[in-house]
């Protein structure tokens, strides 16, 4: 670890252990915005991390930037991190100037496309855009839309285009965003920005996972440790010895394809090392999160013990911008298309 | 709690030149027929390709050049090793001295037995086996009952060694011995020696696998006379050092690529345009693959910085040699074909073979259940 990310992740970790108890994340799931929270990981720059200097940034590296995201994750911290650094990310790329305040991105589903077009004065959106994360909450989004048939992106403001609000598994809202030629903020051309889109936001939720994978471990080694049957802590049980043994190996190859991925996509997505990372580290969230019930027992399954704020994320995130199998299926086409010889050049390069 | 960490490494360019000098020499070899890959892994012995290696400097790469090493670097080693492997060239000759014996005598053999030995494993004339497991001592390795006695000049050994893989054609093994009679710590009185397989009062018996094959062997000491400079490090510490060595061994991409030939006859079988399921599969593969290596090569920078990740190193090859065990079991189902006895010849016969050799995976080198011991341990829950 470097020192930066040592400062780092010291100042991040008390954010969230001040800012982020039980009763924000429940407060938080009944639709408060968590205003002092988001307060102070704007005032230290974490929101902004993720951008340049140049458009706004906080001069902190992009690793770093990721590295205080999954911290987030980490600690189940109830707001749009992710969706603010995305969008920031992508509107700086199309040189538009990124807006105070937390951000979404939209659309986020294959089936959705968002129209611009030009009017008397800039550009106007129609279309909708379903499970838009944290839609409903953010003041500004984020559009990938065709502008006369090409890749633009827009920045729009959100107020009135909820139509609805769904709520992902782990309490996050995810809002029904309808657009009926509303005027768009900016707006600029930006070649291939759904793709783009897509493995970033791939990226951040593999990033985040691997966070909650961190701490859905930590969980379960404590649990181990404490819970006392048959006249011992179950951790002495050989049962529980390998159930543990086998998630903390998914949680290390989760923390390895994420990683690799970030290192990749310093400057923008790179696409075989997200579509390793998205796979891999969502296998290892349905995979982990059942290892961590079955040893918490029955306590894992309230409300009242933290486990589920963690395991709730990994079910949610795991499907979100592609599940497994869709990156699978990618990386897999991607590989036959290419060859057999083609395999150990891609896999000896990363 | 331990912290599993692995921290990313950067290839020296050094490394990376080699990579490319390994791949000329592999499909040169295969073009002129001496190997096929399909047909071999880290456990086919070929004492001429090993000698090959040994010309071009791809053996005994991290040791002093005094001792015909080539001071290269764990990285520049970790390229050579993979890429052997990614290849199929046939390197079960030299790959016990090579990975872990070397290394072992380099750091606690006496001023001869490095002398004598290492520069002939370096020039891949000169091959070891392991001698830990006994009949009645296989994961519980301290339960090992081969005695060594002190005689005048150094120490009689007497016992039996079991699954010592290679040792009809090898010629030497690191043998471990009881040097003292068990204490309350059952790990002390253990000492490592090296044992000269042409020497008088050794017994090499065949143990046939599974499916037939000869790589196994029962060896009997019968007051095999080692002397005093073939002891390796220190009387008693044995047990130290070849928990040590466990980290050389378990580490290696040896540990996730014993089924990458089937993968990649596979892919060929399957063809450019895959279906739904057969898409699914192969990503899937390739994902784990490409995280495998990620924790690999950083293990290969622990060792580079003299760190011994020795828990690190045994949740790479637990998951490792689980996603090894799965290769065979998904591609059947994707690749209609009755799995046929042979040596790789065709598709069948690679699927035959590498069902047959799978179960071994997830025991040599320590098994499944041992390593997940050793994780729990790390975690702190022992």
């Amino acid at each position: 670890m470097s020192d930066m990310q040592n400062d780092l992740l010291k100042t991040v970790d008390r954010i969230f252990e001040e800012q982020c108890p039980k009763t924000l994340r429940e407060s938080a799931e009944a639709g408060v915005w968590p205003t002092a929270l988001w307060q102070a990981l704007e005032d230290v720059g974490i929101t902004t991390a993720a951008l340049s200097e140049e458009a706004g940034g906080s001069g902190i590296a992009f690793e770093d930037a990721m590295f205080a995201l999954k911290r987030s994750a980490y600690h189940a911290a109830p707001v749009p991190l992710a969706e603010t650094m995305l969008a920031g990310r992508l509107l700086a790329a199309a040189g538009i100037k990124v807006p105070d305040g937390s951000l979404t991105v939209a659309p986020v589903q294959t089936r959705d496309r968002l129209k611009f077009a030009k009017a008397a004065s800039g550009a106007t959106v129609s279309g909708t855009a379903h499970r838009v994360p944290w839609g409903n909450v953010c003041a500004h989004a984020m559009l990938v839309g065709e502008l006369d048939g090409k890749s633009a992106v827009g920045l729009v403001a959100t107020a009135g285009a909820a139509a609805s609000v769904e709520k992902n598994l782990a309490g996050e809202p995810r809002a029904l965003l309808q657009f009926e030629r509303t005027p768009l903020i900016e707006f600029a051309p930006l070649d291939g920005a759904l793709a783009r889109l897509e493995a970033e936001g791939a990226l951040y939720r593999s990033v985040q996972m691997a966070g909650a994978l961190e701490r859905t471990l930590e969980y379960s080694l404590q649990y181990a440790n404490e819970r006392v049957q048959f006249g011992r802590p179950i951790a002495k049980f050989q049962a529980i010895q390998h159930m543990l043994a086998i998630l903390a190996g998914q949680v290390a190859a989760a923390s390895a394809a994420a990683d690799a991925a970030v290192e990749a996509s310093n400057l923008a997505p790179e696409a075989f090392s997200i579509s390793v990372a998205k796979s891999r580290v969502g296998e290892a969230a349905g995979k982990g999160a059942e290892i961590a019930h079955q040893v918490h027992g029955a306590m894992g399954y309230t409300r009242e013990h933290n486990l589920h704020y963690s395991t709730r994320r990994l079910w949610s995130w795991r499907d979100e911008f592609g599940n497994e199998t869709h990156w699978q299926s990618r990386l897999g086409r991607s590989i036959a298309a290419q060859g057999a010889d083609a395999l150990w050049p891609m896999l000896s390069r990363l | 709690m331990h912290e599993f960490k692995f921290e990313p490494v950067q290839m020296p360019a050094a490394a990376e030149a080699l990579r490319g000098e390994i791949r000329a020499f592999i499909a040169q070899e295969v073009a002129n027929g001496a190997f096929t890959p399909s047909r071999n892994s880290w456990s086919s012995f070929d004492p001429e390709f090993s000698r090959k290696c040994g010309e071009r400097g791809y053996i005994g790469m991290r040791w002093p050049k005094q001792y015909g090493g080539h001071e290269r670097s764990a990285l520049e080693r970790y390229v050579v090793t993979e890429e052997m492997l990614a290849g199929g060239a046939p390197v079960g000759a030299h790959w016990v001295a090579d990975r872990q014996s070397g290394h072992q005598i380099l750091k606690y053999g006496s001023d001869r037995a490095k002398q004598l030995i290492l520069p002939k494993i370096a020039a891949g004339v000169c091959f070891f086996s392991i001698g830990m497991s006994e009949p009645d001592s296989g994961s519980d390795l301290a339960a090992a009952r081969t005695r060594a006695t002190r005689v005048d000049g150094g120490w009689k050994i007497t016992g039996t060694k079991v699954w010592t893989s290679g040792a009809h054609r090898t010629n030497y093994l690191i043998a471990l011995a009881r040097t003292s009679a068990k204490e309350e710590d059952r790990h002390a009185g253990m000492t490592q020696f090296i044992v000269d397989l042409s020497h008088p009062g050794i017994t090499v018996r065949p143990i046939y696998n599974l499916y037939g094959g000869h790589d196994f062997n029962e060896v009997i000491f019968d007051e095999y006379f080692a002397p005093d400079d073939m002891v390796l490090g220190g009387v008693g510490m044995g047990w130290k050092m070849v928990t040590g060595e466990l980290a050389f061994e378990r580490s290696g991409p040896d540990r996730f690529l014993s089924t990458y030939q089937l993968l990649l006859e596979s892919i060929r079988a399957i063809g450019a345009d895959p279906d739904a399921r057969s898409a699914n599969e192969l990503g899937r593969f390739v994902a784990h693959l490409a995280a495998l290596r990620r924790m690999s090569t950083s293990i290969a920078g622990m060792l580079e910085r003299g760190a011994q990740p020795i828990v690190e190193a045994a949740l790479v090859k637990d998951v490792g040699t689980t996603f090894e065990r799965e290769v065979p079991e998904v591609f059947r189902h994707l690749i209609a074909t009755e799995p046929t006895l042979g040596d790789g010849a065709s598709y069948a016969e690679l699927l035959g073979m590498t069902i047959l050799r799978a179960p071994g995976f997830t025991i040599r080198g320590g098994t499944r259940e041992i390593l997940r011991g050793m994780i729990a341990r790390g975690l702190g829950l022992r």
